[in-house]
């Protein structure tokens, strides 16, 4: 999966992207400027799903902002679909870790809602804002407000509105962090659904091993902060992959591999696991 | 039914509770009338004056209600400035605290220099101590838009007014109103210090022009129509409140 970066450009390549929060910028009272992203490298493909798999404030989510072109980066460069990005291109779905529902807005309207900034709100989008409802199985729901929703539904209410506009790419930011474990093993596979039916790239954030493992082809995983590329890790494990592929040997050493780059286990555990 | 004895029937027995503890303070304490009216007096007048009450009153809620609708109009766009601009903000909000602790009772007697005795200058006051909740809450609310709303509207190139309009304002809304609220209460106080420097007609005119001909009990139903018509203009911005903002769960749920 690396190789082929040769000859023809990635869809998405960062290069040497470096962060460095000046004390202004941090607004806090430390007069330390602080090295968020020290030097980020990785590219993908086209509907790819990339996992950004690293410690919690490692720069992860700095990296997804600077790639949305809502904050600036230091230095480096970042290129999706042939375009530098130095402000936000106005094609990307994003999805937070809350859901960040408008709660003065029904569920329809809340999907809706990227449609009327960009002023497409026609009839052909409120169609395409129910089918995508239908689609996470909320067409029930089309007017209740967010309150009356559960954390689950909500964030597949935040995940409608990033795909209302059809982005190319999908950013998001530990979006099923703050659900349940059973709901998010659900999530999990509602994405990957949503993902083979839209074919959208995803950069996923994740500070979970596994999630990110299931849900990529391939994981990159990001050293602390200030956060450099420890690994990336391809992940070939044949699509559609359902709950069963968790406990395939393939997974396992996948997450071995993980863990090793995350420093969770010292390097080279496999062999010293066979020899004990 | 239980909702019903909760929200009329419990307040109907702490009223009826108080008239009776002031029927027996009067009944025990033998208080001659010009002190303290027994309560069935005040009714009386209540009942026989309520022409005169009506048409005061009337004075004084459109001076309640304009004043305010004036602080609403003014204090909003006032309140996007100072939380939009950071220069307009270091100028004004120091000098909007300042005058906030002026007693609006000491500037009333130059207002009315300024303004004359007639609803000008009560306008004035009723803007001065009405304004203040309003401007603060409102800009406490623009300064807190979540982040994530924001960002989102950026993601997807929105224009700055853009932002405003879908995002900032309307995640604003719930301090506005809460800002409102309190700014109605003020504004019936703000319509009778106006009254009371000075005025010839409203609810105020009439409660010093009473007490001054020893008509005690004139003077208490025109508190009572004080306390009715505060209580009408706030549920007149809890109901602009449902209509305004028809996601927030009712107040009454809310504490």
């Amino acid at each position: 999966m690396q190789g082929n970066g040769e000859k023809r450009m990635a869809f998405g390549t960062i290069r040497n992207v470096r962060k460095v929060f000046s004390a202004d910028e941090l607004l806090s009272r430390s007069k330390e400027p602080v090295i968020a992203l020290d030097d980020a490298n990785f590219d993908f493909e086209e509907g790819q799903l990339v996992a950004l798999l690293g410690p919690s404030g490692c720069g992860k989510t700095t990296l997804l902002r600077i790639v949305a072109g809502l904050i600036p980066k230091t230095s480096g460069s970042i290129v999706i679909g042939g375009r530098e990005v130095v402000e936000p291109l106005g094609d990307y779905g994003f999805v937070f870790q809350s859901p960040s529902l408008m709660p003065w807005r029904t569920v329809i309207d809340n999907v809706l809602f990227p449609m009327e900034i960009l002023r497409h709100n026609g009839k052909r989008a409120r169609a395409r804002a129910m089918e995508l409802l239908e689609l996470v199985g909320l067409s029930g729901f089309l007017h209740a407000r967010p309150h009356q929703l559960s954390g689950g539904m909500q964030q597949r209410v935040a995940l409608c509105r990033a795909l209302i506009h059809q982005p190319k790419l999908l950013l998001m930011d530990e979006p099923f962090g703050a659900l349940d474990e059973l709901t998010r093993l659900e999530m999990n596979d509602l994405l990957l659904r949503i993902r083979r039916e839209t074919g959208a790239s995803v950069l996923f954030v994740t500070h979970s091993i596994s999630e990110a493992i299931y849900l990529s082809d391939k994981v990159v995983v990001f050293s602390r902060r200030p956060a450099r590329v420890a690994q990336e890790i391809a992940i070939d494990l044949p699509y559609p992959r359902s709950q069963q592929t968790r406990f395939t040997p393939a997974f396992t050493r996948a997450e071995r591999i993980a863990s090793e780059a995350l420093g969770v286990l010292p390097p080279n555990s496999e062999t010293e696991a066979r020899v004990h | 039914m239980p909702r019903l004895i909760t929200q009329v029937g419990y307040p109907l027995v702490g009223a009826i509770l108080i008239v009776a503890a002031w029927a027996l303070a009067c009944w025990a304490g033998n208080l001659p009338t010009v002190v303290l009216p027994t309560p069935d007096k005040v009714l009386n007048a209540f009942i026989s004056r309520f022409d005169l009450l009506m048409s005061e009153g009337w004075v004084t809620l459109k001076e309640t209600l304009y004043g305010f609708i004036l602080a609403v109009v003014l204090g909003i766009p006032m309140a996007v400035a100072v939380a939009n601009s950071r220069p307009l903000n270091l100028m004004f909000y120091p000098l909007l605290i300042g005058l906030q602790s002026v007693p609006k009772v000491a500037l009333a007697p130059i207002i009315l220099v300024w303004l004359g005795t007639g609803i000008e200058s009560k306008l004035a006051i009723v803007w001065l101590v009405a304004f203040f909740p309003i401007i603060v809450d409102t800009t406490a609310g623009l300064r807190s838009t979540p982040r994530e709303l924001v960002e989102l509207a950026q993601s997807l190139r929105a224009t700055p007014m853009q932002i405003f309009l879908k995002v900032q304002f309307p995640a604003a809304l719930p301090f506005v109103i809460t800002g409102a609220k309190v700014a109605i209460t003020l504004a019936v106080i703000g319509a009778v210090i106006g009254e009371f420097v000075g005025s010839s007609e409203g609810l105020g005119y009439l409660l010093l022009s009473a007490t001054s001909q020893l008509d005690t009990p004139l003077a208490f139903a025109a508190l009572f129509a004080l306390s009715f018509m505060g209580v009408f203009v706030y549920l007149l911005v809890e109901l602009a409140e449902r209509l305004a903002a028809p996601w927030l769960p009712p107040s009454s749920q809310r504490h």
